[in-house]
């Protein structure tokens, strides 16, 4: 496709764990992401997926600046987005934006939907100017299908879905580039899940949006990406387009997540074979050596725990795999209709 | 459907009901009164669970399923929750009518209940094993170390490794997915003969999740236990479940045998939740929503509930209510137009 917006290199995040109260002492980090690469292209959806405390939503956080890296480097077209500051930070955040996961805390209950959506003006009082605020509000609100006349209500008078529209209405305010969308999705119902993926799909194709999407559920994820990251505490084990990812997975962990995926589909639950994976995903606080991967792999050898294995096209394979013996393998993952 | 219950029971008594027939909700009615208004909450819902069936309680938000579940085990808030009419017989006889002491015994020994939120459901003061062990000092008058022991056979049950090292622990050292099991250990403890799991798997992950769901399944087969699985994921029902009854606005919609209902849905609702899954050879293109939001529980429309959002909507549709009919074996729809939505191509 197109150029690369945004470059990440070797990204890590680590939290001190502290001791004591009066003498405080770092016992330890939380290794939220350790090490995480890829680039976004303009106009296209990244996925991000992996299971709680992988690190996705810290990824988020690194992304839009709202944490300083403890290593590595976010390059927003050629240019380090940790080490802005002040004018430059403010100039950034106007092209990227996030939206968040839960439509209930994310917006101020004190402020009407019209203050909500024009807030981001204020800061950026240069992309609309103070008499035109409220027209551009009522413009968005139509745009991610919520009816103008309502921007004088407040948030609790919103459904879940619709509050989320409201979200997706702020974010997109500044005309950004890119939009981080952490979990957009899953506090919603089904039904109403559906109407918030295809607007997120029709706006991209409006504005020429490039997302990064992290989520937890795989389907959503497939349905909306064009390439698929996929994290195990606080690493990318796989990467690739949504075909390699979904249809040839060679990495043990996408492999078990694919298969664990529910199919709403009946027929196909005798000939399913799910790959059970035993324990809990450990601390990250104090990760195993070596491959993260390997105290719940039923391929780990000796060498796994001597040596990290690097993200990289192996043998056999078209696209990125962190594992010593990546290899092919069919999975059942999303069912196509009859 | 409820109408064959009914002549059943009216024929023959009590001892005709089908044989295994462990649980039968029978036109349940339950309102929330509020300062706002009155929210009807349950309009009417009629369900049955047999011992070893599996039974998928399917809604989303707001659309009762839980709410049943909590009356059926006496849980409900009441203020501001009433049951306003219905029965919930459990071996034929009345639940909501019984003494409190009655309806004590059954709980734990004839039905036990798992939830959403086991960090929530499990008291944070007392240790995993205490919890379990609790239960068989006082229903079953064990001593303390043999309601320990039998505690810990229970974690071992449910597979929690080093059963008799987590036994002392408190809820908040155990993980997502292990609090799960301890509370799967908890509700199972005096051998319930229904269970019923209210979301069990949706604050957990993927891979956790499917853990969970088997070790449930297995239990079940075990035990011969019939279940009462409410959950609003459509790939989970289609995995575990032997019936399904999908609720929308209080009340059951349609009750189908799980491969029917997803092969041929009799109710529009149904057919709107199965399109609005993304699906393999649909991506890129726009999904099939369902249209619209969930009614006001306050306000429900007249006629069909799901009218406003429903594409097949005619005039009739507006004015009178649809029953819950059965329009085959085993299966039932409250749409006017069932019979066409089946027989289409």
């Amino acid at each position: 496709m197109t150029e690369n917006i945004l470059e990440v290199r070797d990204l890590v995040k680590h939290y001190p764990i502290h001791r004591g109260v009066v003498f405080k002492k770092t016992i330890g980090h939380v290794k939220a992401v350790d090490g995480v690469s890829f680039e976004l292209r303009q106009g296209e959806t990244l996925g991000v997926v992996g299971e709680s405390g992988c690190g996705k939503s810290t990824l988020a956080r690194v992304l839009m600046n709202l944490e300083k890296p403890t290593g590595g480097s976010v390059h927003y077209k050629g240019q380090d987005i940790s080490k802005l500051s002040g004018g430059g930070l403010r100039r950034l955040r106007r092209q990227i934006q996030l939206v968040m996961q839960d439509p209930y805390t994310s917006l101020n209950p004190r402020m009407t939907v019209g203050d909500l959506i024009g807030e981001p003006f204020e800061i950026h009082p240069e992309v609309a100017p103070k008499g035109s605020r409220r027209g551009k509000v009522k413009e968005l609100l139509d745009l991610v299908g919520l009816n103008p006349e309502h921007i004088n209500r407040y948030p609790h008078q919103f459904s879940g879905g619709q509050r989320q529209r409201i979200g997706i209405a702020r974010a997109l305010a500044l005309r950004p580039e890119i939009i981080v969308c952490d979990e957009p999705v899953s506090a919603l119902d089904v039904s109403i899940q559906a109407q918030v993926m295809n607007l997120l799909e029709k706006l991209q194709a409006e504005f020429g949006l490039a997302y990064v999407f992290i989520a937890h559920d795989l389907s959503v994820v497939r349905h909306l990406s064009d390439r698929v990251a996929v994290m195990y505490l606080g690493k990318i084990v796989e990467i690739g387009t949504e075909d390699e990812i979904y249809e040839r997975p060679t990495h043990p962990y996408t492999q078990a997540l694919l298969s664990a995926v529910p199919v709403p589909d009946p027929t196909v639950r005798e000939h399913k074979a799910i790959i059970r994976l035993t324990g809990d995903v450990p601390s990250p606080a104090n990760p195993p050596s070596g491959c993260r991967f390997r105290t719940r792999c039923w391929k780990a050898q000796e060498v796994c725990a001597r040596e990290v294995p690097l993200l990289q096209i192996r043998s056999g394979s078209d696209h990125p795999s962190a594992c010593h013996f990546a290899e092919k393998r069919e999975i059942v993952a999303t069912h196509e209709a009859a | 459907m409820s109408d064959i219950l009914v002549s059943e029971q009216s024929a023959a008594g009590a001892s005709g009901r089908p044989a295994g027939r462990l649980l039968e909700v029978d036109d349940l009615r339950v309102e929330f009164r509020t300062r706002d208004g009155v929210a009807k909450v349950i309009n009417g819902v009629t369900y049955h669970v047999d011992a070893g069936e599996t039974l998928a309680v399917l809604g989303e938000s707001g659309s009762g399923k839980s709410v049943t579940a909590q009356t059926i085990m006496g849980i409900l808030d009441t203020p501001p929750g009433f049951v306003t009419g219905g029965q919930a017989r459990f071996h034929g006889k009345d639940m909501l009518t019984m003494s409190f002491e009655e309806r004590r015994r059954i709980r734990g020994e004839g039905i036990a209940m798992i939830f959403q939120d086991a960090l929530s459901a499990l008291n944070p003061v007392f240790t995993v094993g205490f919890q379990i062990a609790e239960q068989f000092r006082i229903r079953r008058g064990m001593s303390r170390s043999d309601a320990k022991k039998r505690a810990i056979e229970m974690l071992d049950q449910v597979k929690i490794p080093n059963a008799k090292g987590r036994f002392s622990n408190y809820p908040h050292q155990f993980s997502g997915g292990m609090r799960q099991r301890a509370m799967i250990a908890m509700s199972l403890a005096l051998d319930p003969e229904v269970l019923i799991a209210d979301e069990p798997t949706t604050a957990l992950d993927v891979t956790v999740q499917a853990q969970i769901m088997d070790l449930l399944a297995e239990l079940q087969r075990e035990r011969q236990m019939g279940m009462i699985l409410i959950t609003h994921d459509l790939g989970v029902v289609a995995d575990v479940a032997d019936r399904i009854a999908v609720m929308y606005a209080g009340r059951i919609v349609e009750e189908a045998d799980v491969y029917d209902l997803y092969a041929k849905p009799a109710h529009p609702y149904t057919l709107g939740l199965l399109n609005s899954i993304p699906r393999l050879d649909e991506k890129g293109q726009e999904l099939r929503t369902i249209k619209g939001l969930p009614p006001n529980l306050m306000n429900i429309p007249p006629g069909c509930p799901f009218n406003p959002r429903c594409p097949m909507a005619q005039p009739v549709c507006r004015e009178k209510l649809p029953p819950l009919l059965q329009i085959g074996a085993g299966r039932a729809s409250a749409c006017h137009f069932a019979e066409e939505l089946v027989n289409r191509d």
